[in-house]
């Protein structure tokens, strides 16, 4: 049993601080991802769907890379399976 | 051209092969062999099922109608896969500590093991389900037709409707064969898992190999596609943004709560770390599913007759240019999105309904309740139910595809489903993150949600007048226009999909909120409530049960029918041998009970093995007293904890200060090692000089005068070998306490004086610079010792002093328990890491005893002012040596 949150610590070393950070990194790109693919709705009608696909791929291929880089940054403490 | 008898020979070969791939990876997980089994890559696989036939057929023809927006069906998934540290990890960690079987089972779980939660999610997912099997069934058998159109013999709409009911037979048979074989304690599906994966990577490649084929072979390279991009029907980015972003927001929700995608997601999930693959090898998977498909649609609008049914154009564009192997391909591939999807959502519906459904009914008939749990094979009834639950939503679908026609194009039907299944969203997510959700706040948000959804999309997507009459629809029931079903509050001119699902997750939501705040939980939801939010606080959770009077042997009878023999045996034997016992019957504990009763929430869900047990236990379940009494547990826990903290703490002082003595004891040791050399050499000068001049006396003939400067010598050694011993009786003396102190009483002031007089001895060399008009006390202690200390210190300046002008400097000073006189010269001082060992016997601080001293004076000062209840001190910072002499007010007779 891990302690209440009150009895966390408040300040945590290096490595342990830097991975915290990277969960912050992990969960913010989702939102990087949703704001990138809102921007086409600012677009005007007359854009060619030629560019827009090539736009909308690369923000995918984007998020894939960022997600994957991130998951080699951040680690989960899995328990045995049950 | 594909003989038709040849397709359905290979489809059957393929089926054939995934029973095999099936029936081997059951037969490998069975030996404990699982290894590969439960690699990332399976997982990752297996969510695809995610991408159905909808997907595979139905998104050529959705890009074909509407340009660019069937991306958002995947950008919503691999938005969620992701961001899979928000709310995937929390709910894979949920489902693990929980023992979870299916959406529903969470919701119930979540909200105290609620039976009617559960009954009211399996309901609105076996509703919002069908449309969904019913698409899929639809697009195998089209699918087939296009290959008997090819073949020259159309299908009519009899052929039709027969080959949709043995697409529906055999699903039903290959689905009750691998997905309800056992009832496993924790709800896997080895052989099922392994076989979407393998026919995930069908589908992948099939699209894959029509994408390449229409891209090189038919329009001849990416830059060309692009061009045809630009002069297709669908050239120009027309975005409706409402839809645009509601579609992404429904598929995203709809990854979370579809009770097929809870199934791949949380229950088979065999290892949290998975979904760290997975995170960005999944939208891998989405984005390669749908990179192809713009162009697909393209090339088919091009080349293919207006008429033609643009979902059908992955089968129908290799088939134009004569590629039947493709075509074949693409076929499997359609088949495999198909049967996938259908095999986990019909599994997914079985649990639940067996679980939530017939299970508490089950219960609830056999009027004496203990009975119940004895007699009759559970596990018989449950596996029937899922057999057939399995059989009965697949007739379900097939109905739904003979009663709305099976014409409507495949991506609205999908979408509506999609809005039915993510009703559960607000109580989903609001029973993770937020402790105040409650029972009553999410039934009223599940049953809200699902009326707007019926009301607004479901009912309508059977065809205008099928259901709601046209009268209804356009003039709003009973003439209420505010309650049209596609202008709910008479908010007019909206896209009806956005309209249906804005309104039914604002007021789901709404009422979810709504009804939380206003109820209070019972003593069950809230322990749950706890831990299913502080899922990464608690591993290990309070228990729901306190006292009971079961007995060991019932329950082993009962989990025996539940969870099969072995089972049940092995994990009551394991209970008892933690407990210390032998045999298979361990004391009944609340821990005890907590444990079995998640064993079993592993297979009948929460609710059922809740009320199981507690008709066992009869009913001694949770009160408000017991979670008060858990919560005080916790604080003690945390009490003894700071408690043990402040102890270590302690230990960590003492610890330090040991050190320290240790350090000091050190090197006063090595100090003394030098003295005794020292000493040696001090004895042995002044002996070797006595010796030699007796001998000279001895044997000399001499004059008077040289025998007595001879005998002089003599005389002045033997006195330096007195006062040396003289020094290290007094100092032992002192220190064992057997000095007489004489009470006397004179002035400080003469005090020194003598003390200087006696040091300087009328010679000049130490100048002494006093105020004697501020040194008017009067002391009353044994002022021979007093003075004796004093003069120690001005012989110490006197001698040890190195500046040019040597110069001591005597003051006194009034301070709060009494006064002090400082004696300070004007040399170098005295460096800080000796100051701790002039006061120590024998300490000294230059080698060579160049004043004859033995290193004892200032040990004996102290241990004389110790005597008269004084003090000394070495005292820093002064520019030179200083001593603090301290005169408490005890010593003092009269001030000035």
């Amino acid at each position: 049993m891990s302690l209440p949150p009150s009895q966390k610590a408040a300040f945590l070393a290096k490595d342990r601080y830097r991975k915290r950070r990277m969960r912050d990194l992990a969960r913010a790109v989702p939102v990087i991802g949703g704001i990138l693919l809102m921007l086409p709705l600012l677009w005007s009608n007359d854009t060619l769907n030629s560019t827009a696909i090539v736009y909308v791929f690369a923000v995918w291929v984007l998020l894939i890379v960022l997600a994957a880089v991130i998951s080699r940054l951040v680690s989960t403490d899995s328990p045995k399976a049950p | 051209m594909v003989a038709f008898n040849v397709l359905v020979a290979v489809a059957l070969a393929y089926v054939a092969f995934l029973f095999a791939v099936a029936f081997f990876a059951e037969r490998r997980a069975a030996k404990g062999r699982g290894g590969w089994l439960h690699s990332p890559v399976v997982y990752t696989l297996s969510l695809s099922i995610y991408c159905t036939a909808w997907t595979f057929y139905g998104a050529v023809g959705y890009a074909a109608r509407s340009g660019l927006e069937y991306v958002t069906i995947y950008l919503g998934p691999t938005l969620v896969m992701v961001g899979w540290w928000w709310v995937l990890r929390r709910l894979v960690r949920i489902g693990r500590t929980q023992r979870l079987t299916s959406v529903a089972d969470l919701i119930s779980s979540r909200f105290g093991k609620s039976t009617s939660l559960g009954v009211i999610v399996t309901l609105m997912a076996v509703v919002s389900a069908t449309p969904y099997i019913a698409l899929q069934l639809q697009s195998v058998t089209l699918s087939f037709a296009v290959f008997a159109e090819a073949g020259g013999r159309p299908w009519g709409a009899d052929e039709l409707a027969g080959g949709a009911i043995w697409v529906a037979i055999g699903l039903a048979v290959f689905t009750v064969l691998f997905g309800t074989r056992n009832l496993d304690a924790n709800e896997r599906h080895h052989g099922i898992v392994m076989a979407i994966a393998v026919e995930a990577a069908v589908k992948l490649l099939a699209l894959v190999a029509v994408g390449v084929f229409v891209i090189w072979g038919i329009a001849g390279g990416p830059a060309q596609i692009l061009t045809q991009i630009e002069t297709s029907p669908i050239a120009t980015w027309q975005q409706n943004g409402s839809r645009w972003i509601s579609l992404i927001f429904l598929s995203a929700a709809a990854f979370i709560c579809l009770p097929r995608m809870f199934q791949v997601l949380v229950v088979e999930n065999v290892d949290e770390r998975h979904l760290n693959i997975a995170g960005w090898a999944f939208p891998a998977y989405l984005m390669l599913m749908s990179l192809f498909v713009v162009p697909i649609a393209v090339v088919g609008l091009r080349l293919l007759p207006a008429g033609a049914n643009p979902d059908l154009f992955v089968l129908t564009v290799p088939l134009s240019q004569g590629r039947d192997g493709l075509a074949m391909l693409s076929f499997l591939g359609g088949f495999s999105s198909a049967t996938s999807m259908v095999i986990v959502a019909t599994i997914a519906l079985a649990t639940m309904v067996s679980n939530h459904i017939v299970l508490p009914i089950w219960l609830a008939v056999r009027k004496n309740a203990k009975q119940a749990n004895m007699s009759g094979d559970v596990r018989y009834v449950i596996l029937l139910t899922r057999r057939l639950t399995i059989a009965g939503v697949l007739l379900l679908g097939y109905l739904y595809y003979r009663l709305s026609g099976g014409g409507a194009a495949l991506a609205t039907i999908g979408l509506v489903s999609f809005t039915g299944a993510v009703q559960v969203l607000p109580a989903l997510i609001g029973g993770i993150f937020w402790r105040g959700a409650t029972r009553v706040g999410a039934a009223m948000g599940l049953i809200t949600g699902f009326v707007v959804w019926s009301w607004t999309l479901f009912l309508p997507s059977f065809g205008s007048a099928a259901i709601i009459s046209e009268i209804t629809a356009t003039a709003g029931p009973f003439g209420i226009a505010w309650l049209r079903p596609d202008a709910l509050f008479g908010i007019d001119g909206m896209d009806p999909l956005v309209h249906g699902i804005m309104w039914s997750m604002l007021l789901n939501t709404a009422m979810f909120f709504i009804g939380s705040v206003f109820s209070f939980p019972t003593p069950l939801e809230r322990l749950q409530g706890a831990q299913f939010v502080n899922v990464f606080d608690y591993s290990a959770g309070s228990q729901p049960w306190r006292t009971s009077v079961a007995n060991a042997e019932d329950l082993l009878i009962m989990s025996q029918r539940i969870i099969g023999g072995r089972e049940a045996q092995g994990f009551f034997q394991k209970a008892a041998q933690t407990q210390g016992k032998d045999g298979y019957l361990p004391d009944v504990t609340p821990e005890f009970l907590e444990a079995l009763e998640r064993e079993l929430a592993g297979s009948v869900g929460a609710a059922t093995a809740h009320a199981m047990i507690g008709q066992l236990t009869d009913g001694s379940g949770l009160s408000v007293e017991d979670l008060i009494a858990v919560a005080d547990e916790a604080a003690q826990i945390l009490e003894y904890s700071n408690q043990l903290e402040a102890k270590s703490a302690e230990q960590d002082r003492t610890a330090r200060a040991l050190q320290s003595a240790n350090e000091q004891l050190t090197a006063l040791s090595v100090q003394k090692d030098a003295f005794l050399s020292q000493i040696s050499h001090e004895l042995r000068t002044p002996m070797t000089s006595i010796r030699s001049f007796s001998e000279i006396l001895r044997d000399s003939e001499m004059s008077a005068q040289e025998q007595d400067r001879y005998a002089g010598i003599i005389h002045d050694e033997t006195l330096r070998l007195t006062r040396l011993l003289d020094d290290l009786l007094e100092l032992s003396v002192l220190a064992d306490g057997q000095v007489e102190l004489q009470a006397q009483t004179g002035s400080l002031s003469d005090l020194i004086d003598r003390a200087e007089n006696v040091v300087n001895g009328g010679k000049t060399g130490l100048k002494v610079l006093r105020v004697k008009s501020e040194e008017t006390l009067t002391l009353a202690t044994d002022l021979d010792r007093l003075v004796q200390v004093f003069i120690n210190l001005i012989a110490n300046a006197r001698k040890y002093c190195d500046a040019a002008a040597p110069a001591l400097r005597i003051e006194l000073t009034r301070l709060d328990e009494g006064y002090v006189v400082d004696f300070i010269d004007n040399g170098g001082g005295i460096a800080a890491e000796d100051q701790q060992l002039i006061f120590e016997k024998f300490a000294r601080l230059t080698d060579e005893g160049k004043a004859g001293g033995a290193g004892l004076g200032l040990a004996i000062c102290r241990e004389i002012m110790t005597r008269l209840g004084g003090g000394i001190e070495y005292l820093p910072g002064q520019g030179g040596a200083g001593f603090r002499v301290s005169l408490p007010d005890h010593m003092i007779l009269a001030t000035p």
